[in-house]
């Protein structure tokens, strides 16, 4: 073979790196333009829609595990989310005790395959926090920047939702939403009587066509899995693959970047990379180099792109390259609905998603903590995998028999399968997910000591929560109490209390990890501009979530494409100035 | 062929793929000659397809321990007039997998199993295998029930919430366990709500808030077009 070609002659218009929200969106817009694009993605082609990569409507049996979450799918077997929490031969390190937990997917459409779909607009607060509290900085773009941008996502990759004219929550073009599940219906009775508001969901999920190229929902409640129909959103489905059957657009797969190159005068010339097929380095040459790897992976190849005319990397002289890292807040609890045991059977699978869920609804000039948080609620008739008829050590005692007496905890035999399955269905619980300060101290950088199997620098992460969000979690812990409770629920488990900061999760644990090439008009207080093009290299910009200012309660996703199509229409429009 | 198409054909043809195997000693070719017998299937990395085949071949109960686990997994799950028995929905197989892809269980389940001849010993001067059912109960009685449990035999009571916990996990995860359980899912379909009669069974309804808004049925074909307010007009 000829592998002895390791840099190609002929440059291409565009370098993306990554395929996931940000670099899909990028490879649509920029090839439409009519330039030609190279994408490059660590991993490997992914179309669910093939038979030899659907797990979609796979039964447990069909896995050796039943299902169960292993190293490199840690949300199951049969979830479309390659990578994980550690990946072999690509470690990352932590710093003065702190944690910082990185999830990383490692093929074409990134971890957009698995995600929750959740598609929330920032509304026009979320862009001006500082302003606001005097916390963190404000962007230097508001709603009104983005909104077209938005606008345009919505009618592109359809999301489900319904008018609310809230000010903070903006709406946008939806389709319509599905009706709740019964047990959404009983949480609802629980946060009316708290007012706390409860709507339909926005997912970007098909309940209708928006085109004669993608299917519309068949309800499996899968999404986690990709969908074969291609009724929800993945970026490769929606964006990679239709920008390569229509435009001059090349996959590299199985390809890590380590670093941009550069030349004399500080302007990117191509990326250069090193093949996972045989262990190689191979260079790629274009005209513009654009980053979507994600936050911190994009922040570790500007770090790594050290040269004589970066000595420390690109984007390293502004001082906050890595720094602001910051993640959402998350904390959940659970509870058992009397009224539920022995409940009927139907087909309950719905969207893979909740129906309903609560927005912030508070003002947090009367609380003590400074942001918000929406709530996810979850139960019903799931489909029984690994992990069915669990815990009936703890949960057999909430079923009573005719007389009132409850079943003993444990157990065995004929008693025990009717109380599993008397029991099915009957248990919910909720998640707040909730916006956290930024903080210069949270950060990652290049461990010096450590190196990837194919050589490259690692990063190394330093993350502490403040009492912001710490109190924030136990807002929530008493907000999910009593919604549950005013739902009719048994609460499960304990309260979490102190000891475990409320039940707030590690940071990195909810995977909305942002701002680490934060975006900014001062080149010695931000690494983008508010075009995301780096400060001092004026050919390279970010499309993921590294150039957000502050990560709202919201799920960053919506916001990485509005803010990618934003970028990439003024990447065109400066190569047409030859600005760049 | 250009150079750069050259490079392209190096990695978005079908090359990527299954070269990551070059590497592999001849065990693993031979391995890899069963791939896709039993594993997992759907957009497996080729360290996955490895992985569940080598697990597949390997072995971790011994004979002896099968026939305790399969005993007390019928115990746990027994056949009744509705379902099969644990052991004809081969539970005892599925616990031999998970000791492998999940081998920090491996020491407590192997302790839990030797403990049973040590009681069984004790108090009948016998094996376990070689216990009567009435006598194997008795010992069962000793872990199965956690409130219940004489402090001594903690140890033993979260070892058989383990093994209830992965026989549960292994009986209704089965097409057998779905149609006990009444799980209906899992296929195409349109979700229209809650039906009528569980709502009103419950005293619940959909939010009327809503009820133009949500999704009919009969619109699932027809292509959304929305006016410049982003009201759904078509």
């Amino acid at each position: 073979m000829s592998f002895q070609i390791k840099t190609s002659a002929e440059p291409y218009d565009v370098i993306i790196v990554g395929s996931g929200a940000g670099g899909g969106m990028a490879s649509k817009i920029l090839s439409e333009a009519g330039l030609s694009v190279a994408v490059v993605e660590a991993g490997g082609d992914f179309d669910p829609a093939k038979e030899e990569d659907r797990t979609q409507l796979r039964p447990p049996w069909e896995s050796p595990r039943r299902g169960a979450g292993t190293k490199i799918r840690p949300f199951g077997d049969f979830d479309q989310a390659i990578g994980g929490w550690e990946i072999d031969g690509e470690p990352y390190t932590r710093k003065d005790g702190t944690q910082f937990d990185w999830f990383r997917s490692r093929m074409v459409g990134g971890r957009t395959n698995h995600w929750g779909r959740i598609s929330l607009r920032f509304g026009p607060n979320d862009f001006k926090r500082a302003s606001i509290d005097g916390l963190g900085h404000d962007w230097p773009i508001g709603y009104d920047e983005l909104k077209p941008y938005y606008d345009k996502v919505d009618k592109l990759i359809g999301v489900f939702g319904t008018k609310e004219g809230i000010y903070n929550e903006p709406d946008g073009f939806f389709l319509p939403p599905p009706k709740p599940r019964l047990h959404e219906l009983f949480i609802k009775k629980g946060a009316d009587k708290a007012a706390i508001p409860m709507i339909p969901s926005r997912l970007s999920m098909l309940t209708r066509p928006i085109n004669n190229e993608r299917g519309v929902c068949f309800f499996c409640a899968q999404c986690n899995r990709a969908c074969q129909a291609y009724a929800d959103f993945s970026a490769g489905t929606c964006l990679v693959h239709p920008a390569m059957k229509k435009g001059k657009v090349d996959l590299y797969t199985h390809s890590m970047v380590r670093k941009v190159t550069t030349d004399d005068q500080g302007k990117a010339t191509g990326v250069s990379f090193i093949s996972k097929v045989d262990m190689k380095e191979y260079k790629l040459k274009s005209r513009v180099v654009v980053l979507g790897a994600s936050a911190c992976e994009s922040s570790r190849i500007m770090m790594n792109s050290k040269s004589k005319s970066y000595p420390n990397g690109i984007g390293a002289d502004s001082g906050v390259l890595g720094r602001y890292l910051h993640d959402s807040t998350g904390a959940s609890r659970s509870g058992i609905m009397p009224d539920l045991i022995d409940r009927e059977r139907y087909n309950e699978d719905g969207v893979g998603g909740m129906h309903m869920y609560t927005p912030w609804w508070l003002d947090n000039k009367k609380l003590d903590f400074a942001r918000g948080y929406h709530i996810e609620y979850w139960g019903g008739m799931g489909q029984p995998s690994y992990g069915a008829g669990g815990g009936m050590d703890a949960m057999r005692k909430y079923i009573k028999d005719e007389f009132g007496n409850p079943s003993p905890n444990g157990g065995y035999g004929e008693g025990l399968k009717k109380d599993i399955r008397r029991i099915y269905g009957s248990t919910l619980g909720m998640s707040g997910r909730g916006e956290s300060v930024p903080m210069y101290d949270n950060y990652c950088e290049i461990d010096p000591n450590v190196v990837d199997k194919y050589g490259i620098p690692v990063l190394r992460f330093h993350y502490k929560w403040t009492d912001q969000e710490i109190k924030q979690a136990k807002h929530m812990q008493d907000t999910f109490e009593e919604i549950l409770t005013g739902a009719g629920a048994t609460l499960l488990g304990e309260k979490p209390g102190p000891d475990t900061l409320y039940g707030l999760a590690a940071p990195g644990r909810i995977i909305h990890e942002v701002g680490t090439t934060r975006m900014g008009n001062d080149p010695k207080s931000s690494v983008v501009n508010s075009n995301c093009q780096a400060h001092d290299c004026k050919n390279l910009f970010v499309v993921d979530a590294g150039p957000f200012v502050s990560q709202a309660d919201k799920n960053p996703t919506w916001t990485i494409l509005a803010l990618s199509w934003r970028t990439s229409e003024y990447i065109v429009d400066q190569l047409k100035q030859k600005n760049i | 062929m250009n150079r750069r198409e050259n490079l392209k054909l190096l990695f978005t043809g079908s090359v990527g793929a299954g070269l990551l195997l070059t590497g592999c000693e001849p065990e693993q070719e031979a391995v890899q000659g069963q791939l896709m017998t039993g594993g997992t299937p759907g957009g497996r990395t080729d360290e996955e397809k490895l992985r569940d085949a080598k697990l597949l071949e390997e072995t971790f109960f011994t004979e002896e321990e099968k026939k305790k686990l399969s005993t007390l997994v019928d115990i746990i799950m027994p056949a009744d007039s509705e379902s099969p028995s644990a052991t004809e929905l081969k539970v005892p197989d599925f616990i031999e997998f998970m000791m492998k892809d999940q081998p920090n269980n491996q020491t407590p389940m192997r302790g839990g199993l030797m403990w049973l001849d040590f009681e069984a010993d004790e108090k009948f001067g016998k094996p376990f295998n070689e216990l009567t059912k009435e006598q194997v109960i008795q010992i069962v009685d000793l872990v199965a029930w956690p409130e219940k449990a004489a402090p001594e035999y903690i140890g033993g009571v979260r070892w058989f919430n383990m093994l209830r916990n992965l026989t549960c996990s292994g009986y209704f995860s089965t097409e057998a366990g779905w149609k006990y359980m009444g799980y209906m899912g899992n296929q195409a379909n349109v979700w229209d709500g809650v039906p009528q009669n569980v709502l009103d069974k419950h005293g619940l309804s959909n939010p009327e808030k809503y009820s133009d808004l949500f999704l009919k049925p009969e619109d699932r074909a027809k292509v959304a077009q929305w006016d410049e307010e982003g009201n759904l007009i078509g």
